[in-house]
C-alpha cells in the first residue's frame, strides 16, 4: 500500500460515513412512516450487537445478560415514561434507564466476573430468566398488574432517538477500541492472567466496560418503550433480546466495527421479511442460514470483506508495480 | 541491603505445604538462584511473590513494604515484574501491542501514547525481536516468545525481575544468549529472581543460590557452597554434577 491510497482511504472513510449519516437523517423525509419504524426497529438491533461487542468481543466473556439490560430499559419507560403519566421528559428517561442497567451490571459483574467462560455465560443468563419470574411475580403479587402502558411518541422522534443512541454507541466502541483500554480488554481476552501481572487493573476494567455496554443497552430498552406501547415481564425480558444481538455479531463479524451493524441490518430485515411474507418457513429458513454462516463465514461477514478487501488491494499493487506482462511472467 | 524478604512463608494446597516455614531475601542489585527439584515449590515461590495465587502464613516486604494481600497488578506497579515457565503471551496480537500493554499500564503513572510506544520499541530492541514487532505471538519460536516476555516485563519498568525457568527448552547457542541478555538486565540495575535447571546459567550468572525441596529451604549460599553441599548434592545434583566441578 503507498501514500496515495492511504490519505485516499483517510479522507474517503470519513466522507462515506458522513454521506450515511446524512441519508439517515433526511430518511423520514424521504421514505414512509412505515418504513421508517422498520429502520428504527434495525437500529435497535444494531445498537445491541454493538454494546455486546464493546464488552464481550474483546474479552472473550459471553455476556447472555444482554435481555435484562435492555428489558431494565424497557420498564423504565414504563414507569417513568407511563401512558398515565409522565414523570420525566424522554431524553432523561432516557438516561436514567441506562444508568438503572448500568449499575445492574455493576453488581452482576461484582459477582461473576470472576467466573470464566460457559459459567459466566450461565449466570448471566439466569439472572435474566430470574428477573423475568421476579418481575412477573412482583408485578402480579405486590402490583397488581399484567403489564403497564407507555405514553405515546411519534414515530419520526422515536426514529431520530435511535439513530443519535447508534451513533453514540458506535463512537464508544470505537473510542474504547483504539484506546489503552481496549489494548487491555484485548490482553484480557488473549490471556487474563498475564495482563494482570503487567499492572493491568483486570477486574476493574472488567467491570466497567460491563457497565458501560449495559449504559447503551438499557437506553435503548427506555427509547424502545414508545413504540412497543405495552411492556410486560415476558416481553420485555425475552430471550430473544439475549440472542439475536450475539447472533448479528456473529453474523457482521466482530473484527471491524461495521461488522455487527451489518449484521444486525441484513439479519434483522431477513427476520422481518420472513416473519411477514413466509411466517410458517420464518425458523427454518432463519436457521439454515445461520448455520450456513457459522459453517462457511466463521469471521462473519465482515471477514468476508476485509478477505476480498485485501485481495483487491494486493491484485491493484501488483497491477501498479510491473503490469499484466510481467505479472505473468511473475506466475 | 536486601530489595525483597520473606519470612515464614507457607502456602498449602489442601494438606500439602508447596512452601513451607520459608525465609528468604533478595540483595538489591544480585542475581540470586532458585534451585530444586520438580515439585519443590519454585513457581509457586514465585505466584506468593507476583500475587497469582493469595497465601496468609507468613510476610512478603519489597523495598520494606507489606505485599500480603495486594493484586498482581499492584504488585506490578510497585516494581515486581516476572516471566511465566508457560509462555503467556497474547497469542493473537502483534508483538508490538504485547509488549504496549506493559508500557502503558505497568508503570504508577500515567504513560502517553508517543512514549509507550518508544518504550515499547526500545525494549524490542534490547532483546532483539525489532524485525518482528508485527508478528502475532503465536507464529514466534519458543526462545521468541520467552523474549517478547521478557521485552514486556522490561516495559513495566521493574526493580526487581522474576524470572521462571527463562532457558528451558532452549538449545546451547540460546542459553548463552539468553545468559548474555539476563546479565545486561542486570547491568541495568535490575535485580534477578530466577527459577532455573540449566545448571550452566546458574553457576555461570549467580551471586547467590538458594534450594527448595518438598516446600522447604535446604540450603542457601555461593555457588561453591552449593555444589559441594552433601544434601543439594543428594536431592538435586547428583554425584556426576559434582565430580564434574
Amino acid at each position: 500500500m503507498n501514500i496515495t491510497t492511504l490519505t485516499s482511504k483517510r479522507f474517503l472513510v470519513p466522507a462515506v460515513l458522513l454521506l450515511v449519516l446524512v441519508l439517515l437523517a433526511i430518511a423520514p423525509r424521504l421514505i414512509g412512516l412505515d418504513h421508517i419504524n422498520i429502520m428504527t426497529d434495525l437500529i435497535m438491533w444494531g445498537v445491541l450487537a454493538v454494546s455486546w461487542v464493546i464488552f464481550s468481543a474483546p474479552t472473550g466473556y459471553m455476556s447472555l445478560a444482554t435481555g435484562g439490560f435492555f428489558g431494565i430499559g424497557l420498564y423504565t419507560s414504563a414507569i417513568l415514561y407511563a401512558r398515565e403519566g409522565v414523570l420525566l421528559p424522554l431524553p432523561a428517561c432516557i438516561v436514567v434507564g441506562g444508568l438503572f442497567s448500568s449499575c445492574a451490571a455493576l453488581a452482576i459483574g461484582a459477582v461473576t466476573l470472576r467466573l470464566r467462560g460457559i459459567y459466566f455465560a450461565m449466570f448471566t443468563f439466569g439472572v435474566v430468566e430470574f428477573s423475568n419470574r421476579f418481575f412477573n411475580w412482583f408485578e402480579l403479587e405486590i402490583m397488581g398488574v399484567r403489564g403497564r402502558n407507555v405514553a405515546v411518541v411519534d414515530t419520526a422522534t422515536l426514529y431520530y432517538i435511535a439513530l443519535i443512541i447508534v451513533v453514540a454507541v458506535l463512537v464508544t466502541a470505537y473510542l474504547i477500541r483504539r484506546s489503552r483500554y481496549g489494548l487491555a480488554l484485548k490482553g484480557i481476552g488473549e490471556h487474563e492472567e498475564a495482563a494482570a501481572h503487567m499492572g493491568v487493573d483486570t477486574t476493574r476494567l472488567k467491570i466497567l466496560t460491563f457497565a458501560i455496554s449495559a449504559f447503551f443497552m438499557g437506553a435503548m430498552g427506555v427509547a424502545t418503550g414508545p413504540r412497543v406501547f405495552y411492556v410486560d415481564p415476558t416481553t420485555a425480558f425475552n430471550a430473544n433480546y439475549t440472542f439475536l444481538p450475539v447472533l448479528m455479531a456473529l453474523f457482521g463479524g466482530m473484527g471491524q466495527l461495521y461488522g455487527p451493524i451489518l449484521g444486525a441490518v441484513s439479519f434483522g430485515y431477513l427476520r422481518y421479511y420472513l416473519i411477514t411474507r413466509l411466517p410458517y418457513q420464518y425458523m427454518l429458513i432463519f436457521g439454515i442460514t445461520l448455520v450456513l454462516v457459522v459453517v462457511f463465514l466463521p469471521q462473519g461477514v465482515g471477514g468476508l470483506i476485509q478477505r476480498v478487501q485485501n485481495r483487491l488491494e494486493g491484485l491493484i499493487t501488483k497491477l501498479r508495480k510491473g503490469g499484466p506482462a510481467e505479472q505473468h511472467a511473475n506466475t | 541491603m536486601p530489595i525483597l524478604e520473606g519470612q515464614d512463608v507457607t502456602k498449602f494446597f489442601g494438606g500439602l505445604a508447596a512452601v513451607s516455614h520459608v525465609d528468604f531475601h533478595v540483595d538489591q542489585g544480585e542475581i540470586l538462584g532458585l534451585i530444586g527439584p520438580n515439585g519443590a515449590g519454585k513457581t509457586t515461590l514465585f505466584n506468593l511473590i507476583s500475587a497469582a495465587i493469595p497465601f496468609k502464613s507468613g510476610e512478603i516486604r519489597f523495598k520494606g513494604q507489606k505485599l500480603n494481600g495486594l493484586k498482581p497488578h499492584q504488585i506490578c506497579k510497585m516494581g515486581i515484574a516476572r516471566t511465566f515457565q508457560q509462555t503467556k503471551t497474547f497469542a493473537d496480537m502483534p508483538v508490538f501491542q504485547n509488549v504496549l500493554v506493559g508500557a502503558f499500564f505497568g508503570s504508577p503513572n500515567r504513560v502517553s501514547w508517543a512514549d509507550a510506544a518508544r518504550e515499547a520499541s526500545q525494549a524490542l530492541e534490547f532483546v532483539g525481536l525489532s524485525e518482528m514487532k508485527t508478528t502475532p505471538a503465536k507464529d514466534l519460536t519458543l526462545v521468541n516468545q520467552k523474549r517478547t516476555e521478557l521485552a514486556r516485563a522490561l516495559t513495566t519498568k521493574p526493580d526487581l525481575l522474576l524470572l521462571d525457568e527463562l532457558m528451558a527448552g532452549l538449545n546451547s547457542t540460546e542459553v548463552s544468549e539468553a545468559m548474555e541478555l539476563v546479565t545486561r538486565i542486570r547491568d541495568k540495575g535490575i535485580t534477578i529472581f530466577m527459577v532455573e535447571h540449566v545448571m550452566k546459567a546458574i553457576m555461570g550468572m549467580c551471586e547467590q543460590i538458594m534450594v527448595l525441596h518438598h516446600g522447604e529451604k535446604i540450603a542457601e549460599g555461593t555457588c561453591q557452597e552449593i555444589s559441594c553441599n552433601k544434601q543439594v548434592i543428594e536431592i538435586y545434583l547428583g554425584e556426576e554434577t559434582h565430580a564434574g566441578n
